[in-house]
This record gives structure tokens, sequence and C-alpha cells, in this order.
């Protein structure tokens, strides 16, 4: 579990956040959402660490990383997988080289123990027959599930997704939602995604927080998201006049 | 600075990625430097031996110390050095720099790497060690180029040439060249690693840090020579 209280955050004259606090529960997809420029991205990088709050802590499981040491947090950190927007590949390295470098740094096995588990990663993504790729050769699609692959290698604890469907289509990124479900679900990680992608919301947000201009306006399940009526959220999820469409129609059926 | 010489996560890995820096600075820049450095002797060979000729008071056999002593002291320690600023600083640079905004450094990070010890380090280590080498084998082929100008051209014979080559060697001499060769080493790993590792943008900026990249650690590199020339000549 991971627990945020009261997180703060600025740059230079922008408060970016403004006191953040949230629950992220084990076994479970966690989902961050909101508007491009809401804050979620900052929330996500104070939580791995890529950012320090000025405000405010985090813990991981009771541990307060943001009153750890460099080397305290690294032990933290090698309990963390994290899916990049851009998944962040190593150009140099094959799909192969990528996915084992977490294992080659910080593990002690074997080269063949690190191929079995290097193997069993790509299988568990679905891909086989592409560890001697590189990134360059790979789709959108592939590249994330090798993301995905490299994020899990050392078993973590606690998996980040930063907009894990970006610049994917709409089947594909069904399939790398419900892959980070399972993973989430089978492993029992916390996991903690984000996203402005609604069809993510309605496919696995076993828990929704809605930022808004830096503050956390709405925290639920998938299932309360749809009984919204009004305000930012509302705006948010029904952007679209095609889904307000949609959802005034399922009213006029329900209301027959 | 202080993190990139801290302890290593695992040598190992610190090694093999010293060795694949090595090979890239060292292998990389072979040919332009061997190109550059065989044609500096050659035409160091051919000025001097027009100049000698119009004085008619030295004996041509001296060109060949006139030149193993410039590319010994000056023209290849610098010439390389102004010449791996370009190749290699800017290449360091573009590639940090392409890390940094494609979010490969922050990956490094929250796995629990030492970013800078990983991706500085072994840079800077594989330069101090690689510099020196090719600055001895620019050494090399500016007195082989001096050779064949001047023989090709019957400015003077091969025996005559060695003659010179030969004489009044001071081994002080390659001591400050191999000081100045690691030093201008140091000084195009660090500058051209700050300038691509710590990079805020997109390609623009990357290309912005890779030119800084290069002119700094020229401008670095001609006063450090000047610095080195006063103080130990």
């Amino acid at each position: 579990m991971i627990e945020i209280k009261n997180i703060t955050k600025s740059f230079g004259t922008a408060q970016v956040l403004k006191g953040v606090s949230a629950t992220f529960e084990s076994g479970k997809c966690n989902l961050i959402i909101g508007k491009s420029g809401s804050g979620k991205t900052v929330t996500l990088k104070c939580m791995v660490g890529l950012l320090e709050p000025d405000s405010g802590y985090i813990l991981f499981d009771g541990r307060n990383i943001t009153e750890m040491k460099f080397n305290e947090r690294k032990e933290v950190r090698k309990e963390i997988g994290m899916l990049f927007q851009g998944t962040a590949l190593f150009d140099s390295l094959s799909v192969q080289e990528n996915v084992s470098f977490p294992l080659d740094m910080f593990s002690n096995m074997s080269a063949e123990e690190k191929l079995d588990r290097v193997n069993f990663c790509l299988g568990r993504v679905n891909l086989v027959n592409t560890n001697k790729k590189y990134p360059g050769e790979l789709s959108g699609g592939m590249k994330k599930r090798v993301g995905i692959a490299r994020a899990i290698v050392m078993n973590p604890k606690y998996l980040f997704c930063d907009e894990p469907n970006s610049g994917l289509d709409p089947k594909t990124s069904i399939v790398i939602d419900h892959l980070i479900q399972e993973i989430t679900e089978e492993y029992n990680i916390t996991t903690v995604v984000n996203t402005h992608d609604m069809n993510s919301v309605m496919g696995i947000g076993d828990k929704v927080i809605f930022i808004h201009e830096g503050s956390k306006y709405w925290e639920g399940t998938n299932k309360d998201i749809l009984k919204i009526t009004d305000g930012e959220l509302f705006d948010f999820i029904f952007a679209s006049d095609f889904l307000k469409d949609l959802r005034l129609r399922a009213h006029f059926e329900n209301d027959k | 600075m202080y993190r990139a010489v801290s302890k290593p996560e695992k040598a190992a890995m610190y090694w093999k990625e010293t060795f694949r820096q090595a090979k890239d600075i060292g292998i990389g820049s072979l040919p332009i430097i061997a190109i550059v450095a065989t044609f500096i002797g050659a035409v160091s060979a051919v000025q001097f031996a027009y100049q000698f000729s119009s004085l008619n008071l030295v004996p041509m056999w001296w060109i060949g110390s006139v030149v193993r002593k410039a590319m010994i002291l000056e023209l290849a320690p610098t010439i390389s050095a102004l010449l791996l600023a370009g190749k290699v600083g800017s290449n360091i640079a573009s590639e940090l720099g392409t890390m940094r905004v494609t979010e490969q450094i922050d990956a490094l990070e929250i796995m629990g790497v030492n970013t800078p010890a990983y991706l500085i380090g072994p840079k800077m280590g594989a330069a101090i060690f690689v510099v020196p080498m090719l600055v001895v084998l620019a050494v090399f082929l500016g007195i082989m180029g001096g050779w064949w100008a001047g023989v090709g051209g019957h400015f003077y014979t091969t025996a005559e040439y060695f003659k010179g080559v030969q004489d009044g060697f001071k081994g002080y001499d390659v001591f400050i060249m191999m000081v100045k060769s690691v030093l201008f080493g140091f000084i195009i790993s660090s500058v051209s690693c700050y300038k691509g590792f710590t990079v805020q943008g997109g390609a623009v900026e990357i290309g912005q840090s890779s030119t800084q990249a290069v002119v700094y650690s020229s401008i670095f590199v001609v006063i450090v020579n000047f610095v080195v020339a006063f103080l130990l000549l």
C-alpha cells in the first residue's frame, strides 16, 4: 500500500500540487486521472522520487521515502517497476538486454537464470521471438509490452504506469490495460496508473482518483464514476458530445 | 560530480560500460586522428623544409627533430583534443541529452541505479585512458607523415630524417604530452557529460547542448594547453 499525505509541489511561482492526499491499495489498479496540466504526472513523479515534494510525505508500506537518504531510497526503488509514457527503453540494447538490465545490475543470478527470467517475463506479456530485436524495430504496442516486462522482471511490489495507452490504437490499449490488471492481481502489486483514457478508467479502475488544478477533487471506483451528474469530473468524463448523447439516451431509456 | 565517482552497484557492469565507451571513443576516433595526424606531420615537414632551405643555415636532418618535438609537445595532443572535442564531445552530449529527454535516465534512476556514476563515470574513465593512447598514435603517425612528405619531396633521405627524430630526444617532453592528454581527456568527457546530463527540453536543446559541449571543451583545451606549457616548460 502507498499513502501520500498533503503533498505540495511548486515550480517557481506556479503551485502545481496543493496538498494532495490519497491511498493506493495493493492488489488493485489505482488510477490517477485528470486533465492535462492538472498535476497527475507531478504526483506520480513525486511518488517514485523523480521529484521532491515541497511538503507532505509518501509512505511505501509505512516507510516514509521523503525522509530517506539516497542509499535507503535506492533500496525502496528496487521494489518499484515503472512503465514510462514513451517506454524509455534503452535504444542501444536489444529487447533481451533491456529486460535483463535490472537483473544484470542488481541480481546475482547466473546467465542461464537471467535468460529464463527474461523469457518468462517476455512470455508473460505475450512477446516471443523478439529477444534479439532492438527498440527501433518494434511497434508502439510491442515497446509498451517490453516496458512492462522490464518493469516486472525484478518482481516489484509497486508498479507505476505513466499514460500506458498514449499513442496506441483502442484495441492495443485494451490489451495493455488487461495485461496491467492481470499482473497486478497475479502478483498482488500496488499499481498506480496515470491516465486520461476513459476506456482504462472503466476497464481497470479498481480505484480512481481525480485530480483537478493540483488538488484531489474526487475518489471512488469506476462504478461510482458513472453516477456523477455535474461538476469538473462530469465535464472531464463526458468531454465529447458523443458521450453526452449516449448518457442522455441511457437515462431516457431508464426513465421509460 | 561526487555521485559520478561514488561506489558502483555492480563493478562488472561498470567495467563493461567503460570498455564499450573506450571502444567507441578509441576505435571510433582512430580514422580521423590517423588521417589528420599524418597530414599535420607531413605539412609540418614541408613547411620547415621550405623555411630551412631558404635560410641555408640549418642542416635538413634537423627537420626530423623539429617535427618530433612539435608533434610531441604541441600538435598531437592539442589537435587530437580539438578533434575529439568535436567528435566525442558532441557524441557524448547528444547521447546523454537524448537519454534525458526520452526518460531513459529517469528509468535508470527508478531502478535504483546511481545514474551519474553509471553514465558519467565510465565515459570519463574511458576518455582519460583512451585519449593518451590516441595522442601517442598521433605522434607516431605525424612523425611518419613527416618522413613520407620529406622523402617524397626529396628534402632529405630516410636516414637523415630518422637521425633528426632521434637527436636530442627528451623523456620529459613525453611526460608533458601525457599530462596534457590526460587533462584533455578529462576536460572533453566532463564538459560533454555535464552538458548532456543536464539537458532539459527537446531536440533543439539537445542540439544546443551538443554545440556548447564542443565549444566549451575546445576553449578549456586551449587554455589548459597554455597553462600546462607555461608551468612545465
